[in-house]
């Protein structure tokens, strides 16, 4: 069903761009399309086909395509987008052939990021909208068309599983049969939306279109792209950050069988050879001088002393609520926490890698990537050339969690392609790809918490240190010196009676890139806010759920959850000495979650993690098995840095390498997880990240539950606990 | 040097340097794909193949230590085994798959392991599969569609299986 060949393109579409109005009508939902004029003409390639957008392709046989403009990359992102278009569409999912996107910002941008983004737990709300739409008009028109045919009103047809129907009359007409007059019509400006109570694939758990391929090993992922005469090529680049090139002898690499060319880039070498141990075996071989640069004697102790001295400085106002002078007047003591968050790598199984082949007359991309038009741009920009002769292949990703969402290997691939006759495909090692990662920077905060005379919040300060990385990757979400996105979650959902989030803008030193984390700005904050809140809690002499209580009487969705998980854990229910239980409790990326980790710690100060309970409010559960499945996963992915996600720095070089120095979390200790969905009719919510980032605190405040001790710092210092207990 | 393969069933011949690691032959020789990349050093997982029924992690197995004409299956053919049918089913009905990418490694040692057993329990399945990373956290359902396939094996287990697992390869 999956259209595996990514190199389909979907140059038929016709050019439409709708800006959505919603307004209740019968039930239904009226939706507004407006057409830019510019792109009202319908292609000539079109003439046999029905293309009434960028979305949907239906032809003379009734072959339906559906056209996905998310990437897949685990998150089950194909599977939703088509749900929505053929619940729309009427279609059964078995009746379609799904497509990737090609990198056309035009047609396939993200509706708030304003690019080609699959990103920031937000695919789903981005298509929310414009897909049930998509599949709706392509409804309409092919109803529309058998009312015409039939001369009856249109009212009077229903589509139907691929075909339109006339009840009353018995007659039937599959979508192939109607394509050629339906393309003729013009392409409706209202159309009615399904009654969400009609639906059959949202909100159902429908099988997952990715997964059987990739349980027989056909499904193609990035680094399994195979152009003919594809060579393969190992690359180094200088592991100083920011470093360059000095210079390096070919010839041990040469003398290598299999080896081809050696390539030179300002800031590496790449070895091209007919297999890649071949090129690895030549990389090896070469004895490379590199140009340190200026970040030689860098060291993670320099990192952090630079970022606790960016806390004493004062930083921009990102929000402000409530009166300074009422607080003042209420504050009897304070409540002061400094956090410190450490630079964390992505680790995607996997491991960075981009094909391409450049020619004289423009370039091809084999890549998995979350901003194919980033991807394209930057290839255009290293090679010289005009956008359009740059053609990407989109295939599916062994894991993003943001580090996809750069585009650095696709540069350097051309830059390498470049000096290669045919196609090359660059792999970096799991080392080269943990080295050169874009690093979540190191991240400190400092909150100040002024406390009535009965122990309440009266006030709430946040200050964050960090690197901008919007400014850089996203300019629009970088407004008036702020960060919007380091500044996600600074406050929870709590109703503080004043509060203030100040940022200061700390910037890792040129050469070492910093970028998105999964969970990005809100898997630091929560860790921060809740761990406060628990701290508070306790101070007050109160049960941390009934001190949650207290401050969530603005935030109904947010107690709604914060109570489900703590029902399915089991909250009240006492348990054996050195276990303890720990909340934490987000409203981001449109949903509410609440997690309860339950830990054990042996007297030895041994830490295990044995339960995690997840209540999730995410709106619309479009596929709620996906939901599951992401929270699941979010919540492993933040154990992981909860107990081992550390990248250090010395002489100006990653010191991990490879996952026995940089350890992830396994099998043996996985906690079992619940996922609980709370039913809800709001708009979907994004779940990609919001599982990670609730996770490190439900953790730290179940160690405190069990044991007394605290942690403002990630990860979890083992030693620290074990020292702390014995 | 010229070596003889058996891989899913079918005859190559590759002429590669002695050191070089099974993955590469599948993957950039053969064109199979399927077999993973993942760190390199036998810590992940995904390269996960089974040479002569066991368990293997290519990326550190130079086609110089294999017997010449060593009997290679990959998860191209996992289909052929009972074990690794079942297992396929039950990880499309539990869901288990996100990226998928390190699957093929997954899949490949629960075949083992239920190829030795037939009744897992979570010991056993911790002590094989947490060689096996995987960074969508997709374990807890691999847990349970380890024990699901496996629960549509017939009971007997151990050496007959094998020999059964043998016969398919």
């Amino acid at each position: 069903m999956l259209a595996n060949d990514p190199s389909v393109r979907s140059s038929a579409c016709s050019r439409r761009e709708f800006l959505v109005g919603l307004a209740a009508a019968g039930g239904g939902l009226l939706v507004s399309f407006r057409l830019s004029p510019a792109m009202a003409q319908t292609s000539p390639a079109a003439a046999d086909l029905l293309t009434p957008n960028a979305f949907v392709r239906i032809d003379r046989a009734g072959r339906v395509t559906l056209i996905l403009p998310y990437v897949e990359m685990g998150q089950g992102a194909y599977t939703s987008q088509a749900q929505l278009l053929a619940e729309e569409l009427e279609v059964d999912l078995e009746q379609v052939t799904l497509e990737a996107a090609p990198p056309d910002e035009s047609l396939y941008s993200h509706p708030v990021f304003g690019d080609q983004i699959t990103g920031g737990s937000a695919g789903l709300r981005g298509s929310w909208d414009t897909l049930r739409l998509a599949g709706a008009t392509a409804r309409v028109m092919l109803e529309t068309a058998a009312a015409e045919r039939w001369d009856v009103d249109r009212i009077e047809c229903e589509a139907r599983r691929g075909a339109v129907v006339h009840e009353v009359s018995g007659r039937t007409a599959a979508y192939g049969e109607l394509v050629d007059d339906a393309a003729r019509l013009p392409v409706p400006g209202d159309v009615t939306l399904k009654d969400p109570t009609r639906y059959k694939l949202i909100g159902h758990s429908v099988k997952r279109v990715d997964t059987p391929d990739k349980v027989n090993g056909t499904a193609k992922f990035g680094i399994d792209a195979l152009p003919t005469g594809v060579k393969f090529a190992a690359v180094a680049a200088c592991p100083v950050f920011g470093g360059d090139l000095g210079s390096v002898d070919e010839r041990p690499a040469l003398r290598v069988r299999g080896v081809r060319q050696v390539v030179k880039l300002d800031d590496a070498v790449a070895v091209v050879a007919d297999n890649t141990w071949a090129a690895r075996k030549g990389l090896a071989a070469l004895d490379i001088s590199w140009l340190e640069g200026a970040n030689s004697t860098l060291d993670t102790a320099r990192l952090v002393a630079d970022c606790d001295a960016a806390l004493e400085s004062p930083g921009v106002v990102a929000s402000e609520t409530g009166d300074a002078e009422t607080v003042e007047a209420r504050a009897a003591s304070r409540y002061e926490a400094v956090f410190r968050m450490p630079m964390l790598a992505h680790l995607a199984m996997e491991p960075i890698n981009c094909t391409a082949h450049v020619r004289e007359d423009g370039c091809e991309i084999w890549v998995g990537c979350q901003r194919l038009a980033l991807a394209r741009r930057m290839a255009a920009e290293a090679l010289g050339i005009p956008l359009e002769k740059v053609i990407i292949h989109n295939y599916l990703l062994g894991g993003g969690f943001g580090r996809r969402l750069e585009a650095d290997y696709v540069a350097q691939a051309v830059r390498i392609a470049r000096q290669v006759e045919g196609p090359v495909k660059v792999t970096w090692s799991r080392e080269e790809d943990i080295q050169h990662d874009y690093f979540r920077f190191h991240n400190h905060s400092r909150v100040r918490v002024e406390l009535d005379a009965q122990q309440r919040p009266v006030s709430f300060s946040h200050r964050i240190v960090g690197p901008a990385v919007m400014a850089r990757w996203l300019p629009i979400f970088f407004q008036n010196g702020v960060d919007l996105d380091i500044v996600g979650g600074a406050a929870g959902p709590y109703g503080w009676p004043r509060q203030r989030i100040e940022y200061v803008r700390h910037e890792a030193p040129p050469g070492l890139a910093t970028g998105n984390w999964r969970g990005v700005g809100p898997t630091r904050n929560v860790f921060v806010v809740e761990s406060v809140v628990d701290d508070l809690a306790r101070a007050a002499g109160r049960d941390p759920l009934d001190y949650r209580r207290a401050l969530l009487a603005e935030s109904p969705r947010a107690l709604a959850v914060l109570e489900r998980a703590a029902e399915a854990a089991g909250w009240d229910r006492p348990l054996p000495r050195g276990r303890g239980r720990g909340l934490s409790l987000l409203n981001d990326f449109g949903s509410y979650v609440a997690e309860v980790a339950e830990v054990s710690v042996e007297p030895s100060g041994h830490l295990s993690v044995e339960r995690v309970v997840c209540a999730v409010d995410c709106g619309v559960a479009v596929n709620p098995d996906v939901v599951r499945a992401q929270m699941e996963g979010g919540i492993i992915f933040g154990l992981s840095a909860a107990l081992y996600g550390k990248i250090t720095v010395a002489k100006g070089r990653v010191e991990q390498s490879n996952f026995d120095d940089c350890p992830v979390l396994r099998m043996n200790e996985t906690p079992s997880i619940d996922v609980h969905i709370v039913e809800s009719t709001e708009e979907p919510g994004g779940v990609g990240e919001p599982g990670t980032a609730a996770l490190f605190p439900a953790v730290t405040n179940a160690i405190y539950a069990a044991t007394g001790v605290r942690f403002y710092e990630l990860p979890i210092d083992a030693e620290r606990l074990r020292s702390a207990l014995t | 040097m010229q070596r003889e393969l058996t891989v899913n069933g079918s005859q190559h011949s590759v002429d590669v340097d002695d050191d070089t690691p099974l993955l590469w032959v599948l993957r950039d020789v053969l064109g199979l794909t399927g077999t993973k990349f993942g760190c390199g050093i036998a810590l992940c997982g995904a390269c996960t193949v089974h040479v002569e029924g066991a368990p293997r992690r290519s990326c550190v197995t130079p086609i110089s230590a294999l017997p010449d004409g060593a009997r290679i299956r990959t998860i191209e053919t996992l289909d052929e085994l009972p074990e690794g049918m079942a297992l396929q089913r039950a990880w499309l009905d539990v869901e288990v798959v996100q990226c998928g990418y390190c699957q093929s490694g997954q899949l490949m040692s629960a075949a083992a392991l239920l190829a030795a057993n037939h009744r897992p329990d979570d010991s056993d399945i911790d002590a094989v599969m947490s060689g096996n990373i995987c960074r969508c956290g997709t374990y807890v359902r691999i847990r349970k569609a380890i024990k699901q396939a496996a629960a549509q094996l017939p009971r007997a287990e151990g050496a007959g299986s094998r020999r059964a697992a043998e016969e398919h390869s």
